[in-house]
């Protein structure tokens, strides 16, 4: 085992849900999949996004896609049209979570 | 019945390509084209229009591109779903007709799907009881009343069947939600009635598949370098089973990817709980479905799982709330960051020695370049140069303008290399607020009517 960043091995996409984000993250084999579910704990991923997410967070399992996916409650400074910042719609919140590194 | 239909999504949101119908007409094999023109905000502008022209407020982009695409379609027999329609169908209807006329085009039969917007309705619905509450903080809605913009149900796909059996050929709704936009062709073709809850699930995740186009194919998937010939993606097309599984393809010959990783991507953007994705017509298990590559550029999915919708429609509501205004400025090294921060505080320091302050939440400084996107998890220390964005919001129009002004003065009057003020003075925006509701399905009846160019 050794530290990799998820980026190596998985795939993502984020999008806004009304003042938050989803995170959706995938892996393409059974195995990776056990490493992502042990992983990627709520309390780790709220660790992950500490400076740009500022609500709870949620953690939704999809094993027919090997996908698990996050909601992250306050997270884009406000809703997507009253928001100032400029990824307003969480759109590069997946690549975010794809810096993370684990132990794989 | 045909045992195979091809719905192909050729816009996934207001602004995008016309390249994508245009191409998907010309391209290759096609029954269906289905176009999103929404996004929350655009109901509000287009109520706007309408108030100071009772002929506006629908997607004039939709009546542009049938002007390049209407005589393929009507050669060709493809019929046409889009939510082009806004806050005035009929007027979306009347552009149409009259573009076939000018086309010399006869015959041609359009419908229009009426009823999803009760902005007018309003009043009459609280004084029945439908509060029309905030969903995600509880509000009522009586704290935004004096300052609504727009109120539109979310309608579902057996409208569209319904416009489609009536014989129309390019139907026009208004708030249809994205995935009706091809589950709609597929009930008409395939007879599928309200309680088929499994292929009616099978119908709304296709739809939430294509419904953003290119981002099923190829675009924004974060293994990009597998992703061949960017310049001339190919736009999705479902290939449908009456049976309700389904394949997800493109032309031949056109650029992009679909894969199985392309599919799964999309099937997670703006996703809540996989088990249960609710829309008008049924509540989908994401979860259930198998998902398989089944030969290049083809992923099958099949053993979609469905049940009954809830009773009511969501209703998305857009009201003012307030106004703001970014502006931008280049800052150079050395000490760009440094230099950078300075700025915003020589901005902020200003106005309030002019009387202008903002509180905390109202403003917002970013560093472009050194970090801004990932805060806190990949950020740069010392980079060349930094865009700093400044940016500020509140229900004083004045105020927001007097924000605007104080920026560019920084070029002279700041640190030195400040450069890239060619944007001017920032103006304050509106911000349409968005009010996102719940409203008892009794209280809704859609109409479809055709005519005929």
């Amino acid at each position: 085992m050794a530290k990799q960043k998820l980026g190596t091995f998985a795939f993502a996409r984020s999008g806004d849900k009304g003042d938050g984000s989803n995170v959706g993250i995938f892996v393409t084999n059974a195995e990776d999949y056990t490493i992502l579910k042990r992983e990627l704990t709520v309390a780790r991923v709220k660790e992950h996004f500490k400076a740009i997410c500022k609500g709870e967070i949620t953690r939704y399992e999809a094993p027919n896609m090997l996908a698990l996916n996050f909601l992250l409650r306050d997270s884009l400074g406000g809703g997507g049209s009253e928001s100032l910042k400029t990824d307003a719609q969480g759109k590069t919140h997946g690549l975010a979570l794809l810096e993370m590194e684990v132990e794989r | 019945m045909r045992d195979k239909v091809l719905i192909g999504y050729g816009q996934g949101f207001w602004g995008d390509s016309i390249l994508g119908p245009v191409r998907l007409v010309r391209e290759g094999p096609l029954d269906y084209l289905a176009l999103d023109y929404l996004a929350e905000v655009t109901m509000s502008i287009m109520q706007k229009l309408k108030g100071r022209n009772p002929k506006a407020g629908y997607a004039t982009d939709f009546v542009k591109m049938l002007e390049r695409t209407l005589p393929d379609i009507h050669k060709k027999g493809i019929k046409v779903v889009a939510n082009a329609g806004g806050v005035n169908p009929q007027a979306c209807l009347d552009a149409v007709l009259e573009l076939a006329r000018k086309q010399g085009i006869k015959g041609l039969k359009v419908g229009v799907i009426e009823g999803d917007d009760i902005l007018a309705r309003l009043p009459e619905l609280q004084k029945g009881g439908h509060m029309l509450a905030n969903m995600d903080d509880g509000r009522p809605l009586s704290a935004v009343q004096d300052k609504l913009l727009s109120a539109n149900v979310y309608i579902g796909a057996f409208a569209v069947a319904e416009c489609l059996a009536q014989g129309a050929q390019i139907v026009i709704g208004g708030r249809l939600t994205d995935p009706a936009l091809v589950a709609g062709p597929m009930i008409h073709e395939f007879g599928w009635s309200p309680t088929d809850y499994d292929k009616l699930a099978a119908g709304t995740m296709a739809g939430h598949i294509a419904e953003c186009g290119a981002q099923c194919t190829g675009g924004n998937y974060t293994g990009w370098r597998e992703v061949k010939d960017f310049v001339r993606i190919g736009y999705p097309i479902i290939e449908a089973s009456p049976d309700g599984t389904f394949v997800v393809t493109k032309h031949d010959g056109t650029g992009g990817l679909v894969s199985r990783n392309t599919v799964v991507s999309q099937l997670l953007y703006e996703m809540g709980d996989p088990k249960r994705y609710l829309g008008p017509d049924c509540t989908a298990d994401f979860t259930s479905a198998q998902i398989e590559e089944v030969g290049k550029d083809r992923v099958r999915l099949s053993g979609i799982k469905g049940g009954p919708a809830t009773e009511t429609y969501k209703v998305s509501l857009s009201y003012e709330n307030g106004y703001k205004a970014v502006s931008q400025l280049t800052v150079s090294g050395p000490d760009a960051i440094a230099k950078a921060k300075l700025c915003a505080d020589i901005v902020w320091g200003r106005l309030a020695f002019d009387g202008c302050t903002f509180e905390e939440h109202e403003k917002i400084v970013e560093l472009v370049g050194a970090g801004v996107c990932h805060a806190g998890i990949n950020e740069s220390s010392n980079p060349p140069e930094v865009v700093l964005r400044l940016g500020v919001k509140c229900q004083d129009e004045k105020k927001v303008d007097r924000f605007g002004m104080e920026v560019v003065p920084l070029v002279t009057s700041g640190p030195p290399g400040v450069t890239g003020f060619a944007g001017g003075r920032a103006k304050a925006t509106d911000i349409v607020g968005y009010w996102p509701a719940l409203l008892d399905k009794k209280q809704v009846q859609t109409r479809v009517r055709v005519e005929v160019s």
